[in-house]
Order: C-alpha cells, then sequence, then structure tokens
C-alpha cells in the first residue's frame, strides 16, 4: 500500500514561505494552521484563566476590578471554547481524515482555507473588545439577556465574531461530511471506518444542526439592542428565557461537539497500546449516535432554577439521566479493551488513560447534577465549575494533546522525547486534579459561580485550586517545547511508528507525502 | 501569613482525610452540601448522599477493573494479548443495569422534586425582588417592604482592614422569618437576572425581569442563615448576599411591629420640610448603598463604563432633570429606575446629595413633597 510515495509533480506549484499558508488548499498545512491557532488561543485564555485563580487566591480584591473580572471569565471560555478546543479538534480532523479513509486530500479544498483563515480575523475581532469603551464582554460566555446588553462598545464585535465563529465551523463540518462520505477508499464501508472519523461526522452533523441556532440567537439579542425589538424583553412582550431555551439548544450540543471526537482519539489510542482490538466497536459507533441524539432534547437542564413547570423538570431530568447509559457503554467499552490486552504506557497511552478515569470523573458529577432536586444546590456553583473542567480539560484537552503525541510522529517523520512527554503528562495529571478537584468542596459548601471575591470560609481550597491552576499553566509550556523540538529533529520514526497502530495513515510514510492516497488503497 | 496559610491549608486537608475516614465530619470543614434546616434541603442532601455513594461504588468496580488490567496486563510483564472482542450478552448487560439504577435514582428524586415544587398554602408570602445589586422585600400580608444591601465597608474588601467574621455575607436589613411557618417566595427582578440562594435552605431560584418565580421555605430551626445572588448579575454580582433571621413567632411578631413603625415615621417625614443638613447627612447614606458601586466615593464614575456625577453637566443642571433620570434610570445602561426602590425622603436626600458633594455646589435643595409631586 506504500503507492502513495508516488504522485505526480504538477500539482506540486504552490508558493512557498510565508503565502504558502495563505493561500493553501492542503489538508495538512490547513490542519497544521488550525493546531496552530488553537495552541496559541490556548495560552491566550489561559492566560486569562490565569489572572482568574490570581484574584481568588485569597479574599478581597487584589489585582483586578469586578467588571474586570467578568470580562476574563467571558472571555476565557469563549477563547477556550470557540478558539482552542473547537478549531483542535477540526486541526486533527483536517490532518486525519483523509488520511485514514484513504484520500488525497479533503472534498473541499479551497472552502477549507476559507473556513480557516476567517478565524485569525473573529479571534482579533473578539480580543480587540478587550481595549474597547466599556470593556471587554463581562455578562458571560451564555450571553444571557437583559444583562448582555449593557456591554459597552464591544457588543457588536462580540456578536460578529460569534457569527464568524459560526460560518467558519459550519464550512468546516460541511467538508468534513462531504469528504468522508464522497471519499472513503474502495472497500472501507461505513462500520469500517475509524471511530475517529465516526465520531467526528457525527460532531459535523451536530454543528450544522445547532450552530445556525447559535447564530439566530445572538442576532436576535443584536435587534434587541439595536433595532428596537423586544424577543428577550419582557417590557416588550418578550421573553428573557427564550433566550436560554435557544441558547441551550445549541449549547448542550456544543458541549458533545468538545467531546465527541474526544472520544474518537481515545478509542483509536487505547486499542493501540493495549494491543487488542476495540471491545464492542458497533455499540460505540451507535452510543455515540445515541449521545448526539440525546444532546438535542436535553437542553433546559442547564436551566432547572428559571421557574420550568414540573412536568418540564421530570422530563429534562429523566432525559439527561438516560445520557449516561451510552456514555457508561464507552467507558465500558474502553476498560475491557484494555483488560486481558498486552498494555504498554506511552505517552499517548498515559493521557488517554488519564482521560478516561478524569473524564468519567467528570461523568460521574454531571450525572449528580441531572438530579433537578439536588441540581437546585449545584446550579451555578462552583461544583458546576468543577464538573465541565473535569469533562473539558482533563477530558476533552487531554484527548487533544494524546492526539498530538500519537500522531505527531506520523506528522513530522520524527518521534517526540518520550521522557519530556511522560513528564508532561504527570505534571498535568496531577495538577489538573490540584486545580480542578477542591472546587467540588467549594461548590458543595457554597460557593456561587463568577464571582471575584468570597467569604473567608472558602480560602484554603481557593488557595490549592490557585497554585494547581499556576502549576498546570506552567506545565502546558513544556508541551510546546517538546513539540518544537520533534518538529526540528529527533529519531525518525517509522512507517508504523507504533507497535501496535492499525489503520490507513499508519501504511503512508512518516511524514506522509503532500497528497496524501494519490492512488487509493484497498480496504478488505 | 505564609505559617498560618500552610496551618490552614493543613486543617482543610485533615478535614479532607477525616471526612473520607468517617464521612461524617465533611459538613464542619466545608467539604460537603450543608444538610440545612427545611425539609427541602434535607431531601435534597439525602439524594445527594444516596447518588455520591453510587457513583463512588460504580467508580470503584470500573476504576478497579481498570487498574488491576493496568498493573496485570502489561507487555513488561509479558501479557500476551486475547483477542475476545465483541459481545452481544455483555453488551446488553452493560446497557440494562446502568438504566436499571437509573430508575433507582429517579424515584426518590421524583418524590424529592414534586414536594420542592408544591407551594401552595403557604402561611406567609414574601415578594423578592433582585435589584443591581441588592435585594428587596415586601411583606404582601403586612405591608412592610425594605432594601437589603451589603454593610461590609470598602476597606475590608481592598485589603484596608481586617475581614470580619461574616465578610461578604452581611446586610443592613435582613430577612424576618418565623420558624416552622411555611414561607411562600414570589421571586422577581427589576433590571437582570438574579437568583436568590440561601444553601440551608436547599433551592436557589432565578430572579427574572417580568416574571414570577416561586419557592418555599419552611425552616425547622431558629437562627441566622447566609446566602448569595447565584445568577451573574453585573459588576458586583458576589457582593449582593442574602441574610434570614429565622425567629420564633414572638419575636416575629415583634419585629413586625416595629418594621410598620418605622415605615409610618418614614411616610410622616416625607410632608414636612427638611433642612440642607438632614437631607446631605442621609443623602450620603442612601449615595453609599445606591449609587456608590457604579459612580465611586469621589463621584467619579468609572471612564468608559460608568459616568462621573462631579462637574456633569447633569447634576449642575436643572434639579428636575436631575431627579427624573435618578427616578426612572437611563433604558440601556446599568442606571436603574430608583423611582420604584427609594422613598420619597431618600429620593429627595440623594438628589441634593449630589448636587453639593464633590464640588457640585448649586446649593438648591429637592424637598420630599417636590419628589411626591413628580411621581
Amino acid at each position: 500500500m506504500s503507492t502513495a510515495t508516488t504522485h505526480d509533480t504538477h500539482h506540486e506549484e504552490h508558493p512557498s514561505g510565508l503565502l504558502r499558508w495563505v493561500f493553501t488548499t492542503n489538508h495538512k498545512d490547513i490542519g497544521t494552521l488550525y493546531l496552530i491557532f488553537a495552541l496559541a488561543m490556548f495560552f491566550i485564555g489561559g492566560a486569562m484563566a490565569m489572572i482568574i485563580r490570581a484574584e481568588l487566591f485569597q479574599p478581597g480584591l487584589q489585582f483586578v476590578d469586578p467588571q474586570f473580572f467578568n470580562s476574563m471569565t467571558t472571555m476565557h471560555a469563549l477563547i477556550m471554547v470557540f478558539g482552542a478546543v473547537m478549531p483542535a479538534f477540526v486541526g486533527l480532523a483536517n490532518w486525519l481524515v483523509p488520511m485514514m479513509i484513504g484520500a488525497p486530500d479533503m472534498a473541499l479544498p479551497r472552502m477549507n482555507n476559507w473556513s480557516f483563515w476567517i478565524l485569525p480575523f473573529a479571534g482579533i475581532m473578539l480580543l480587540g473588545t478587550l481595549f474597547m469603551e466599556g470593556g471587554a464582554p463581562a455578562a458571560g460566555w451564555t450571553m444571557y439577556p437583559p444583562l448582555v446588553l449593557q456591554t459597552g462598545n464591544a457588543f457588536p464585535f462580540l456578536i460578529f465574531s460569534v457569527h464568524l465563529l459560526g460560518i467558519s465551523s459550519i464550512m468546516g463540518a460541511i467538508n468534513i461530511i462531504v469528504t468522508i462520505v464522497n471519499m472513503r477508499a474502495p472497500g472501507m464501508t461505513m462500520m469500517k471506518m475509524p471511530l475517529f472519523v465516526w465520531t467526528w461526522l457525527i460532531t459535523a452533523y451536530l454543528l450544522i444542526a445547532v450552530m445556525p441556532v447559535f447564530a439566530g440567537a445572538v442576532t436576535m439579542l443584536l435587534t434587541d439592542q439595536f433595532f428596537g425589538t423586544s424577543f428577550f424583553n419582557a417590557a416588550g412582550g418578550g421573553d428573557p428565557v427564550m433566550y436560554q431555551h435557544i441558547f441551550w439548544f445549541f449549547g448542550h450540543p456544543e458541549v458533545y461537539i468538545m467531546i465527541l471526537p474526544a472520544f474518537g482519539v481515545v478509542s483509536q489510542i487505547i486499542p493501540t497500546f493495549a494491543r487488542k482490538r476495540l471491545f464492542g466497536y458497533s455499540s460505540m459507533v451507535y452510543a455515540t449516535a445515541s449521545i448526539a441524539f440525546l444532546s438535542f432534547i436535553v437542553w433546559a437542564h442547564h436551566m432547572f432554577t428559571v421557574g420550568l413547570p414540573l412536568t418540564g423538570e421530570l422530563y429534562f431530568m429523566y432525559a439527561t439521566m438516560l445520557i449516561a447509559v451510552p456514555t457508561g457503554v464507552k467507558v465500558f467499552n474502553w476498560v475491557s479493551t484494555m483488560w486481558k490486552g498486552s498494555m504498554t504506557f506511552e505517552t499517548p497511552m498515559l493521557f488517554a488513560l488519564g482521560f478516561v478515569v478524569l473524564f468519567t470523573i467528570g461523568g460521574f458529577s454531571g450525572l449528580m447534577m441531572a438530579i433537578t432536586p439536588v441540581d437546585f444546590q449545584y446550579h451555578d456553583t462552583y461544583f458546576i465549575v468543577a464538573h465541565f473542567h473535569y469533562v473539558l480539560v482533563s477530558g476533552s484537552v487531554f484527548s487533544i494533546f494524546a492526539a498530538a503525541y500519537y500522531w505527531l510522529p506520523k506528522w513530522t517523520g520524527n518521534m517526540y522525547d518520550e521522557k519530556l512527554g511522560k513528564l508532561h503528562f504527570w505534571l498535568s495529571a496531577i495538577f489538573v486534579n490540584i486545580l480542578f478537584f477542591p472546587q467540588h468542596f467549594l461548590g458543595l459548601a457554597g460557593m456561587p459561580r463568577r464571582i471575584p471575591d468570597y467569604s473567608i470560609q472558602f480560602t484554603e481550597f481557593n488557595q490549592m485550586s490557585s497554585l494547581g491552576g499556576f502549576a498546570f499553566g506552567l506545565t502546558q509550556l513544556l508541551f510546546v517545547y517538546i513539540v518544537i523540538k520533534t518538529v526540528r529533529g529527533g529519531s525518525k520514526a517509522t512507517e508504523k511508528v507504533w507497535e501496535g497502530a492499525e489503520g490507513l495513515e499508519w501504511t503512508l510514510p512518516s511524514p506522509p507525502p503532500y497528497h496524501s492516497f494519490t492512488t487509493a488503497p484497498e480496504v478488505k | 501569613m505564609l505559617v498560618s496559610n500552610v496551618k490552614r491549608w493543613l486543617t482543610a486537608l485533615a478535614g479532607l482525610a477525616l471526612s473520607v475516614s468517617t464521612g461524617g465530619a465533611a459538613a464542619e470543614w466545608g467539604l460537603n452540601l450543608r444538610r440545612g434546616v427545611t425539609p427541602i434541603s434535607q431531601q435534597a442532601y439525602d439524594l445527594h448522599m444516596l447518588i455520591l455513594w453510587i457513583c463512588v461504588a460504580i467508580g470503584v468496580v470500573v476504576f478497579g477493573a481498570m487498574f488491576i488490567s493496568i498493573i496485570k496486563h502489561r507487555k513488561s510483564k509479558g501479557a500476551k494479548p486475547a483477542t475476545f472482542h465483541e459481545s452481544t450478552t455483555v453488551e446488553i448487560i452493560w446497557t440494562i443495569v446502568p438504566f436499571l439504577i437509573l430508575i433507582g435514582m429517579a424515584i426518590p428524586a421524583t418524590k424529592a422534586l414534586i414536594a420542592m415544587e408544591n407551594t401552595s398554602n403557604p402561611d406567609l408570602t414574601i415578594k423578592v425582588t433582585g435589584y443591581q445589586w441588592k435585594w428587596g422585600y415586601d411583606y404582601l400580608d403586612d405591608g412592610v417592604s425594605f432594601m437589603s444591601t451589603l454593610t461590609t465597608p470598602k476597606e475590608q474588601i481592598l485589603d484596608q482592614q481586617e475581614k470580619g467574621e461574616n465578610y461578604l455575607l452581611e446586610v443592613d436589613n435582613p430577612v424576618v422569618i418565623p420558624v416552622n411557618k411555611k414561607v411562600r417566595l414570589l421571586i422577581t427582578a427589576n433590571d437582570v437576572i438574579h437568583a436568590w440562594w440561601v444553601p440551608d435552605f436547599g433551592m436557589k431560584k432565578d430572579a427574572i425581569p417580568g416574571f414570577v418565580n416561586d419557592m418555599w421555605i419552611k425552616a425547622d430551626t431558629e437562627g441566622t442563615y447566609r446566602g448569595q445572588c447565584a445568577e451573574l448579575c453585573g459588576k458586583d454580582h458576589g457582593f449582593m448576599p442574602i441574610v434570614v433571621e429565622v425567629k420564633n413567632e414572638a419575636d416575629y411578631q415583634q419585629w413586625l411591629v416595629a418594621q410598620k413603625a418605622a415605615m409610618e415615621a418614614d411616610a410622616a417625614g416625607a410632608d414636612r420640610e427638611w433642612s440642607m443638613a438632614e437631607l446631605m447627612e442621609r443623602g450620603e447614606k442612601v449615595y453609599n448603598t445606591n449609587c456608590l458601586a457604579c459612580h465611586q466615593a469621589n463621584g467619579e464614575g468609572v471612564p468608559g463604563a460608568f459616568p462621573g456625577l462631579k462637574g456633569s453637566a447633569l447634576t449642575t443642571g436643572p434639579a428636575n432633570a436631575h431627579l427624573q433620570i435618578v427616578m426612572d434610570g437611563k433604558p440601556g445602561t446599568a442606571m436603574a429606575a430608583f423611582g420604584g426602590q427609594l422613598s420619597d425622603i431618600d429620593l429627595a436626600a440623594v438628589v441634593t446629595f449630589e448636587r453639593n458633594s464633590w464640588g457640585n455646589d448649586l446649593g438648591d435643595l429637592v424637598q420630599p413633597s417636590e419628589v411626591k409631586a413628580a411621581r
């Protein structure tokens, strides 16, 4: 299957230098751009988290005023969600989907270029609000009216950057769907696709379904603010709660958009290092599809305290609890895959195992808050903050690190420094727990989220959390060093890289040729 | 400082270890949900503990299997990979069993929820209104109403003074409710969405402008209970606490009588002529609790966010226009309409104060009777 090493040369007239990146339509170049962008945003959003943790290190106001603090929590979330995690997964999809399904490139390469190059502009517009009169958006990433309508000059820029990010995501999703549906190698039926491809296919459908809903919601905010409509203004016959319904109809699938590709990554990595087939491939596919379906019918569990009718609360409680079933199937499958395997613990496997344990802890707290009568206590406290950081940081972000270490040798042709990689994992795993575990206690003890100052009973756990946060943040610089070192050189990677690796991408040389598969491989 | 911090840390860690070993000490150390003092909070606590232990049990099984596998089935120990995969039976089992566990959780949760949402037949109804950034309370049966604002001094927040025991959890006018009576709260807001939450009462509810939500409390123990706004509501979201005093029936009635007397005195005062000194003194107090958060102590506001009042066109222009803005607010900004929140005396006092402070010296004063006429 190494026919891919030869390719005709007249496609190779791409510009060099900076313009290569501006005009590129190549899935690997675009994947790299996405990943670099995501990493840069990860550090910008991370710097904001450091400001938050510094202010919360002790009671009293030391560093920032409360309005700026609110801007930090708002911008941190927006940047991490739309700037770091989502683009990182799109970057992984760009790099991997064509190589995994035996295609030369993505189906719509020019749109691919455009969907990336919208991002830096949207990102700059969003970051630019920090310097505007009235300050950056400070109403939370959920942008609930009426509060969000008190935003200063930043308001229209916030809305337009959200529109742009949405357009970019939708184009990326269309591209991924078209590629997967049309460009699979002969013999690769749907049920033979690698799980990363499956999870991304489902994720792409979620994106197409909900990003327009989000765009609609923020557009209504825009017209409420500037054109006298009253969609969300009770005094004009509107309903502020309706915004929350629309937002979370987007928002809940959105959080699965950030976790389903992570499931895919982990389902690729665990079988490789356990040297054993994934226990239940088809049940994994069905579980992913079930989770995606359920994500559309549970949105109001984010809004249990808005005064839903009893029947509504009961329905959303039951529906939300159901998510535990397919999620459980996934976790049980990963564990069964490890069972009686022949495991080794290279960095990608460590991050994948860290993912399984810590994501499951986040899942447990998720199940707890599905129970409506207790969620009345948990809602809007640090318990929630702990929950979603467990699933997003030690979940999604860990899976992105796992993916980076797993495929970096394939992408660059060089092995990364295993010792440093392991060090990165252990420091991250320890500090992420010091950072987020005490937040469970803070929430249960009664600390609301999004407050810049707190009563003295919460001091100790906030200090632990802050120190864990600073250490976790510093640790991530190590990752940058490891990646740069790997790109620059290192021991040469083989085609297969990992002893237990399976899949078409491992049949290509490391690094793979510019056009992944110019002749489609045959899948049996 | 460092030593004391280390000590407090060790205490917290000891509490952590203790709670793991005994499970009982958790509440004292602020690790766990509070059991609280209402039937609702106790049901929520019991459910919380039930689900927590179920999760712990599932965690032990799943992580146990995983760690056994990590320890035993590793290549370095010569483990050879097995080849089994796909088992419909196993898949069905691990779909059905969690489903049954979920049903086991859903039954008590449903019962609790139905009880919590039953706000019928209250002994007493209080309307709670969220404002940026304070709470207003109206006792609908007795005609008592008042505002409740943070009393923690700015110096404590800015680290210029030792922080008190109830730092950020203290107010000027606490809500008072009788013990063992079903109190129904009607919750709404005036500007943006807030949420009323006292952990010991086991429930929080959003306060939404234009809508009225309700919840109920039946506290079984006298005492003072503290909570906070739980929905991001702007700059001073972290500075609008809730304090509830649960009193026995006699004390509650006594408090009610005193409140009514104070309100009557206020109403009577609105008709008389006030002197400059009186208005300035009262105006400063009103300013500090209502205006200072945005317009600042020096009246200079926050450039770009909140306009200054020192030497501004409004505060040095006609008094009527000034009063009108204070009463009606400024739509589309954080400037609330204070007409419904403050009494005639307070409005007259604060406008007078603003016109004669920080170098503003118009010398004119607004009488409560003028406010009454302007309404």
